[in-house]
């Protein structure tokens, strides 16, 4: 009977393992040893040590696309997450079908296709005619060119970014509901004024909330790939105009692997952001434990 | 109305309709002549005309059939799939369970990117590069994130009633079937919808394995139809337009009838 329920479990199971084995661990063994290969999909595949490791150490494509991913993602992030809580705190002074509608508008965006936001923002981002430059005209502000001077590509990149708040914004949301009533409103009683109640007893409680949406923001943000990809990559043209002043670190590497065929190189670019992944996220964890209050199962 | 309900909203108001107005641009240039793309906010002069050029300009009615065999294709196979996986995790008792489960989670931290390479090179050496099999297939074995939700919500289950099932003789499969799947109904709606949506957004997948223009889904053709006519010599803003627009309104249709499903996956898992 039990031994017959261990083999059943098992049975269930053979998705996940042979998908484990296929397409997860096989692959990552294969990656890390491609890693330390020349290998362009048609010869055969050579053994090169650690070259390619060296080069990345010496590639200025790759130092601009470090560099381009990381300015990126620091600036996008604490953007994101603050106007995302802006819109939850605002979100729950409001009750009822009112704030589930206007819910349902902020998580809108992130229905669309990437690349067709893509495609949207190089039409809203344009120097020219742009309807962001229109806007900024009105208030006596000339706007750059976003979509072709490299100085302003990156910042028109987190614009285009902040129009996909939806997700965060649920969370957030969803945390400020849990919050007790009982709990600002008696410190409401004690005299707390509203930054205070928000500074002691609200950020405490959606603190997980908060670090949650941080942490996956973080991630997504260093994978950036589709909109820009759409906007400025791709075809000849696209690329000679825009340079590599849009170069994200998932672009360079599929331009390494599926285009120019450096399968080796590729997966040791593929390693390195995995590694860059790993300890950001450590250093989050580690910072999150110290500022993210967990709710004492004790108490 | 009190002044502390009122600028709540009048500033939640202003926050989406900034939010929605790229909506609105988009549907209202594309309903206007190519030298009016940037020239106004109205679709004025009107000229429908674009919904009906797009689809000779570029094989959309193609590309839209793709897009809903492969991403129906790959939401089916992930949600039976990791349904199978989570059942195992969430009825039986079994030696190298924890393990085991720490590996689904374990695959939930790494990057798409370290696999992205040897994957390819799995589907070439099968020689199904250039199909769409690539696109769905992987979906076969299970998707961490959707096992780890789906073994959460079945942990929820009333044990009684597979146990009540047992005593009557029904087998595992059929305490599967016929217990655990109509009873994680919502569950599975969110996988399968999440899954919908992630396919119907993919662009890396086509563009590494399709070549053929046939083959191509929504993005992916999208893609070609703004490298074609926004950066080409020859261009036709109003069809990279409309080409969005179609691109995009399944999406948007498909959310108001899974609303509930959306936001309720989202708040629970926090997955975008």
């Amino acid at each position: 009977m039990r031994t017959g329920e261990t083999r059943w479990a098992y049975i269930f199971l053979i998705p996940w393992i042979v998908g484990l084995v296929l397409f997860q661990a096989g692959p990552m063994i294969a990656s890390a040893v491609l890693s330390f290969t020349d290998y362009d999909l048609i010869g055969s595949s050579e053994f090169v040590g650690v070259e390619n490791y060296a080069t990345m150490a010496a590639d200025p494509r790759l130092a601009r696309a470090i560099g381009n991913t990381l300015l990126y993602t620091v600036v996008h992030v604490p953007l994101a997450c603050l106007l995302a809580l802006g819109l939850a705190l605002l979100l729950n002074r409001i009750t009822g079908r009112a704030a589930g509608v206007f819910r349902t508008i902020f998580y809108l965006p992130s229905m669309t296709p990437y690349v067709a936001v893509g495609v949207l923002f190089l039409f809203l981002l344009n120097g020219q005619a742009g309807v962001l430059n229109e806007a900024l005209a009105i208030v006596g502000i000339e706007g750059p060119q976003w979509t072709t001077d490299p100085g302003w590509m990156l910042a028109g990149v987190v614009i285009m970014s902040l129009w996909n708040l939806g997700a965060s914004t649920i969370v957030l949301f969803a945390a400020l509901r849990n919050v007790p009533r009982e709990l600002t409103e008696a410190a409401m009683i004690d005299g707390a004024g509203a930054w205070q109640r928000f500074r002691h007893v609200t950020l405490p409680l959606i603190s997980a909330a908060l670090f949650f949406v941080v942490v996956v923001d973080t991630i997504a943000a260093l994978q950036m790939f589709d909109q820009v990809y759409t906007m400025y990559f791709g075809t000849s043209q696209a690329q000679q105009t825009s340079g590599d002043a849009a170069l994200f670190y998932v672009v360079y590497l599929f331009q390494q692997g599926f285009q120019f065929l450096h399968m080796g190189y590729a997966s040791a670019l593929a390693w390195l952001l995995f590694a860059v992944i790993a300890v950001i996220t450590f250093i989050q964890v580690k910072v999150g434990n110290r500022l993210v209050h967990y709710e004492d199962p004790a108490a | 109305m009190t002044a502390r309900r009122f600028f709540p909203l009048m500033l939640l108001a202003a926050a989406s309709a900034i939010f929605l107005y790229p909506f609105l641009w988009l549907v209202f240039a594309s309903l206007r002549p190519r030298d009016r793309t940037f020239g106004g906010q109205l679709p004025i002069p009107f000229r429908p005309q674009s919904y009906l050029d797009v689809w000779d300009a570029a094989p959309m009615l193609t590309w839209l059939l793709n897009s809903v065999v492969v991403g129906v294709a790959a939401a089916l196979a992930v949600t039976v799939s990791s349904a199978l996986v989570a059942f195992g995790f969430a009825y039986f008792r079994f030696p190298g369970r924890n393990l085991m489960f720490a590996s689904v989670l374990g695959t939930m931290m790494l990057p798409a990117a370290v696999t992205l390479v040897p994957t390819y090179l799995i589907w070439n050496s099968v020689g199904l590069t250039g199909t769409q099999v690539p696109l769905w297939a992987g979906n076969l074995f299970g998707s961490a994130f959707y096992i780890f939700l789906l073994r959460q919500f079945m942990l929820g289950l009333p044990r009684y009633v597979f146990e009540a099932a047992r005593v009557d003789g029904a087998s595992y499969l059929t305490l599967f079937w016929r217990i655990a799947v109509p009873l994680s109904r919502p569950a599975l709606i969110i996988a399968f919808i999440f899954e919908l949506k992630a396919s119907w957004f993919d662009l890396m997948k086509p563009l590494i394995y399709l070549q053929d223009t046939e083959l191509f889904t929504l993005p992916r053709g999208l893609k070609a139809v703004v490298d074609r006519f926004y950066q080409g010599g020859d261009p036709k803003w109003e069809i990279v337009l409309a080409a969005s627009v179609v691109t995009t309104l399944p999406l948007i249709a498909i959310f108001f009838f899974g609303q509930r499903y959306f936001l309720q996956g989202i708040a629970t898992t926090g997955r975008r």
